[in-house]
């Protein structure tokens, strides 16, 4: 069975985001970048699958050579070989179809991506993928199992949750609950410099839409402290000032 | 200039989201002289398709088909696309919920469309396309042009005011053909988090943290939250050891909402937990830390232990809700 992973970059959880004085991109000096945490979910779980029904699982990345130290840790984590797409991401439909160029030739049986970037959040290449590609999609996966030729996924739905059956191939998007990441032993790290990393060049791909200007949100004003004594307080300012009951 | 809005329901029924995104889309259309058409996919009955006239939709397209009671997304996104070819829609409104996720981006690409993924608000220009999201988990916003003739916006639930007016929606019955690929994928059950309010619909929810030391004590985590009709949600920690479901768990890596209150009891307000709750209206925040991080972020805050704090904020609301 052949697993194709899609990986992005993202800031570190903790880090303080800020923008360049221009406000036109994220201020990433000193910024320590992490896997996205959704797609080191789908990475385990492809992993896991692959350990009982054999194959090979192939992580791939839109982006410039940065990223290499983290598609090298996705390498330690255990997939065999990785794809570099050399462009910079730029909406989710340019990284869907890059990605769509890329799978269409090599053909996958299970194509998975995290649920969204924490960067961006959008939540759409699965979907877009899913639809470049002619196959069914899923997002926001909190199960995978593949019996044969039929996937079993558990996915969230407004107020609860829904099993969904689909035919191979298929795309999906990883939540928490898929699985519990890994973190890549000695051995792992070892391997992973001599594993393939081929880079392939971006295909000629029409721009929708771009992020022209960021901003941080307005700082929220003080908070006002109330006597724990006085807790009929809270209510009353919670009624007449917040009208938030 | 059209805008055509998908319309969801829920077992036949519509809820808040949908208002608001028809509401949105009805606004669009009146700042660019167009015409507004909803586009419902199931059984929902006429009076009710008719009520969405109230919200400023002046045409519904009702796609009645056996196969689409579960919500799939490669055939929702067919028949959403082909009422959009239909109307000659220039822009596509779909609210941002679940199923709205996994069909957005589907039909972007079908109609060759932008899409701005959780919209927060109108466009600041519609020339060029402009609309404000945010980004890096709620710590950032960004304006995102869209450059393509058609345009398709994911509004992000309860961040648009539902607008009515008199008005009442005429109906279409429209049937757009299917392929057999739009039925890869089935749904097979549906697990309903029974009784209780979907945390990501919820106005208000109470949340609590590791402060509380044990799941014995969430009784009166539950009782407020039943009193202000309310969700309740956790943090990561205590859905790890079994303190409450999986699903209750809110943040970076769990699920991200914006309620009207959120109101946090013994969560010191770690920066992955503020990620899924920062774009709450109003922040009440309980802890026994002065120093606690939350109040930071918190519009209001009792330094007191939750266990003498929350009686007593059970009793004033009880007191409040008998004289409102
Ligand atoms: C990659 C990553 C992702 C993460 N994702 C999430 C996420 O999605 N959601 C999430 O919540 N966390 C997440 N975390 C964990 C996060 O960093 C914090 O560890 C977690 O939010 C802390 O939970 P807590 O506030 O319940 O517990 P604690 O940090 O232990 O805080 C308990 C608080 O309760 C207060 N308290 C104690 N006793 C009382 C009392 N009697 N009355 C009132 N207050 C009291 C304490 O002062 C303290 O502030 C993530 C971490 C990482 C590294
Ligand atoms: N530049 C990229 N390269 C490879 N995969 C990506 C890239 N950007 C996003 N993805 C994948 O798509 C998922 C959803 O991303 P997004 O639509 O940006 O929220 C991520 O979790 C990744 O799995």
């Amino acid at each position: 069975m052949k697993f194709l992973v899609c990986i992005t970059q993202v800031p570190d959880t903790t880090t303080k985001i800020t923008f360049t004085p221009d406000k036109k991109a994220f201020n990433a000096a000193g910024v320590q970048f992490i896997i996205n945490p959704y797609d080191e979910i789908a990475l385990t779980r492809a992993l896991e699958l692959k350990e009982t029904l054999g194959g090979t699982v192939t992580v791939i990345n839109v982006g410039q050579a940065v990223t290499e130290a983290n598609i090298r840790k996705a390498l330690a984590i255990g997939a065999d070989d990785a794809i570099r797409i050399n462009t910079e991401p730029t909406d989710a439909y340019y990284v869907a179809f890059q990605i769509a160029e890329v799978a269409k030739k090599n053909g996958y049986d299970v194509i998975l991506t995290g649920k969204e970037s924490i960067d961006y959040n959008g939540g759409q290449v699965p979907m877009m993928l899913g639809e470049l590609m002619g196959l069914p999609s899923v997002s926001v996966a909190t199960k995978l199992d593949i019996n044969g030729t039929v996937a079993t996924l558990e996915r969230e739905i407004d107020g609860g949750k829904e099993v969904v059956e689909t035919k191979l191939p298929f795309v999906a998007g990883a939540q928490k609950g898929m699985a519990e990441p890994r973190i890549p032993n000695m051995r792992g790290i070892m391997t992973a410099r001599t594993k393939p990393l081929t880079v392939v060049e971006p295909a000629a791909c029409d721009l929708l839409s771009s992020s022209v200007l960021f901003d941080s949100p307005a700082a929220k004003g003080e908070c006002k402290m109330i006597d724990p004594n006085n807790v009929g307080e809270l209510v009353n300012l919670l009624h007449t000032e917040a009208k938030a009951i | 200039m059209s805008v055509l809005i998908f319309a969801e329901n829920w077992d036949g029924k519509f809820k808040k989201s949908t208002y608001e995104a028809i509401s949105y889309g009805a606004e669009l259309a009146k700042q660019a002289g167009g015409s507004v058409t909803a586009v419902v996919v199931g059984n929902v009955s006429d009076e009710d398709m008719k009520a969405l006239g109230k919200y400023g939709a002046q045409k519904v397209l009702s796609v009645k088909n056996d196969k689409l009671n579960a919500m799939n997304p490669s055939a929702y996104a067919s028949a959403i696309a082909q009422a959009s070819q239909k109307e000659s829609a220039k822009i596509i409104v779909i609210s941002y919920t679940y199923s709205g996720r996994s069909v957005a981006g589907r039909v972007a690409v079908r109609m060759k469309a932008g899409l701005v993924a959780g919209a927060t608000a109108l466009p600041s220009s519609t020339s060029p396309f402009t609309i404000r999201k945010k980004c890096f988990s709620g710590k950032g916003l960004t304006d995102v042009v869209v450059s393509s003739d058609v345009k398709v916006v994911g509004l992000t639930p309860n961040s648009y005011k539902v607008n009515t007016a008199d008005g009442s929606a005429s109906i279409e019955s429209f049937t757009p053909t299917f392929s057999d690929a739009d039925f890869a994928s089935t749904s097979k059950e549906t697990k309903k988090t029974s009784g209780k309010i979907p945390l990501t619909e919820a106005d208000i929810v109470v949340s609590a943290g590791r402060g509380l030391k044990g799941p014995e004590n969430w009784g009166m985590v539950e009782q407020l939250a039943e009193l202000l009709g309310a969700a309740t949600a956790c943090s990561k920690p205590v859905a790890d050891v079994g303190w409450r479901p999986h699903h209750e768990h809110v943040g970076q890596t769990g699920i991200t909402i914006g309620p009207n209150l959120y109101i946090a009891i013994g969560i010191s307000g770690a920066i992955q937990h503020l990620a899924g709750v920062s774009s709450s209206k109003v922040i009440v925040v309980i802890n026994n830390d002065k120093e606690a991080p939350f109040f930071k972020a918190a519009n209001y805050g009792i330094c007191g232990d939750a266990f003498e704090v929350v009686p007593k904020l059970i009793e004033e609301v009880k007191k409040f809700k008998s004289a409102h």
